[in-house]
């Protein structure tokens, strides 16, 4: 009986023990940033642990290229199977804090239809989006009239928060780059 | 309990002792509108930086060497390979120790951008813009833009002609006209934005936006031509990743006024 309550005891406690595993040391989670999404929550960025990743960086007034990635994103788990699908989480950082408030995250979600929860739209603190830019690899920089010059690419994380794939491909799918989520999801 | 407080407190008390000691010095810079190689709007716009103090000199080994002791998960030992390379710190001896071939007033180099970026913030600074840096580097020990002047390029030129396996001198050249020392002839200096200076376009062709990411065609978004000086900085902070490190890549840091 003893041993009985003390291996229930342990499942108890392995439970949360898994999810407290350290992070990989080359996990861009190591970046403790806090970000707020387009419901007005507030989180740190390893809270995305857990699930595959597809990350890009964009800024709701983006005129060009943005609504291209958008798109794209879209089309990328769209060609991926519905049971697969649905363990995709989609992540869109801005890269323009002074813009893109909660309110407009928002607003930019309901007119794309963006549904969470497998998309999530955040802002973060104008030092943290240089910082996590710089992780990801990506470039941007502000012109005077407030629009940015800025790389554009979507990268896959496995659920530890490695980047495990990125594709350059925007405007279409990228069949290399669906091939690596439906393999991260299928690891996961 | 009362024990505990007490040496939280004697811990706190030293610390501010050890800051003071070890504080460094910001001058503060007007800043104003300013001729960039870079223009603020990819055409011919000069950039617009506002009042803000910079750090009269690059952080020592001695400094960084101090705020690893501090914050050991920025020992090279410790330190996540996300936020640096594998030749981080790896001049000194150990991982926390300088050594003898390495001098406590020599430049710290061999760092990431996100370690220059902690230790700014340990000082309750940040890495200046690339604005910034350029337009303070501009000055020599009489104006605050002598980049008209060909003896400063040939200085500028002549530093990037020393062979890189000699020592690092010592920080602490002569102040220029606002007090700064060491932004030309010392070491090459990591920006906040080492990521924004070569985009263009904004993605709208992506074949155009990788040749200029990846090839010197970039130049040909950038002002003043003669000033290539300034230009191969930008070339090679554009290169780098955020995690690299390099042999005479430190670093200081900025304040806002």
């Amino acid at each position: 009986m003893r041993r009985l309550l003390i291996s229930w005891l342990c499942l108890l406690l392995v439970g949360p023990a898994l999810a407290a595993t350290p992070l990989p040391n080359d996990s861009i989670y190591q970046l403790g940033i806090k970000l707020t999404d387009q419901g007005g929550h507030s989180w740190t960025l390893s809270e995305r642990r857990g699930r595959v990743q597809l990350i890009t960086m964009f800024y709701t007034s983006c005129a060009m290229v943005c609504p291209m990635t958008v798109d794209t994103m879209k089309a990328t788990r769209k060609a991926l199977d519905e049971p697969a699908r649905d363990k995709l989480d989609l992540l869109a950082v801005s890269f323009d804090p002074a813009r893109d408030n909660v309110a407009a995250l928002q607003q930019y979600a309901q007119k794309r239809q963006l549904d969470a929860p497998h998309w999530t739209l955040a802002r973060a603190e104008p030092q943290d989006v240089r910082a996590l830019s710089a992780l990801l690899g990506l470039q941007y920089r502000q012109l005077p009239d407030g629009d940015f010059n800025h790389s554009t690419e979507l990268i896959l994380l496995d659920p530890d928060g490695r980047i495990i794939a990125r594709t350059t491909v925007i405007g279409r799918v990228d069949p290399t780059f669906v091939d690596a989520v439906r393999k991260a999801l299928a690891a996961s | 309990m009362g024990s505990i407080v007490m040496r939280g407190w004697w811990l706190v008390m030293g610390m501010c002792a050890a800051s003071a000691s070890l504080a460094a010095d910001y001058v503060p810079l007007p800043g104003g509108s300013f001729a960039s190689v870079i223009a603020a709007d990819n055409k011919s716009a000069p950039a617009q930086i506002k009042p803000f103090r910079l750090r009269t000199e690059p952080v020592t080994n001695a400094e960084f060497l101090a705020f690893v002791r501090a914050h050991p998960q920025w020992r090279r030992d410790r330190v996540a390979p996300v936020f640096a390379d594998g030749q981080y710190l790896s001049r000194w001896a150990s991982a926390d120790a300088l050594g003898a071939s390495e001098l406590p007033q020599q430049p710290v180099t061999r760092v990431s951008w996100f370690a220059a970026q902690a230790f700014c913030e340990s000082e309750q600074a940040r890495l200046p813009s690339w604005y910034e840096w350029e337009y303070a580097a501009a000055a020599d020990a009489h104006r605050a833009d002598a980049r008209s002047d060909p003896a400063w390029r040939d200085r500028v030129l002549d530093w990037y002609s020393r062979p890189s396996n000699t020592p690092l001198p010592l920080v602490g050249g002569d102040a220029d006209v606002h007090g700064v020392r060491d932004l030309n002839g010392l070491v090459w200096e990591w920006v906040d934005d080492f990521n924004a200076l070569l985009v263009s376009g904004d993605g709208r062709e992506q074949d155009g936006a990788d040749k200029v990411r990846f090839c010197g065609a970039g130049a040909a978004n950038m002002q003043q031509k003669e000033n290539y000086a300034t230009l191969m900085r930008v070339a090679m902070l554009s290169a780098l990743k955020a995690s690299d490190t390099t042999n005479n890549l430190g670093f200081r840091c900025a304040r806002p006024e």
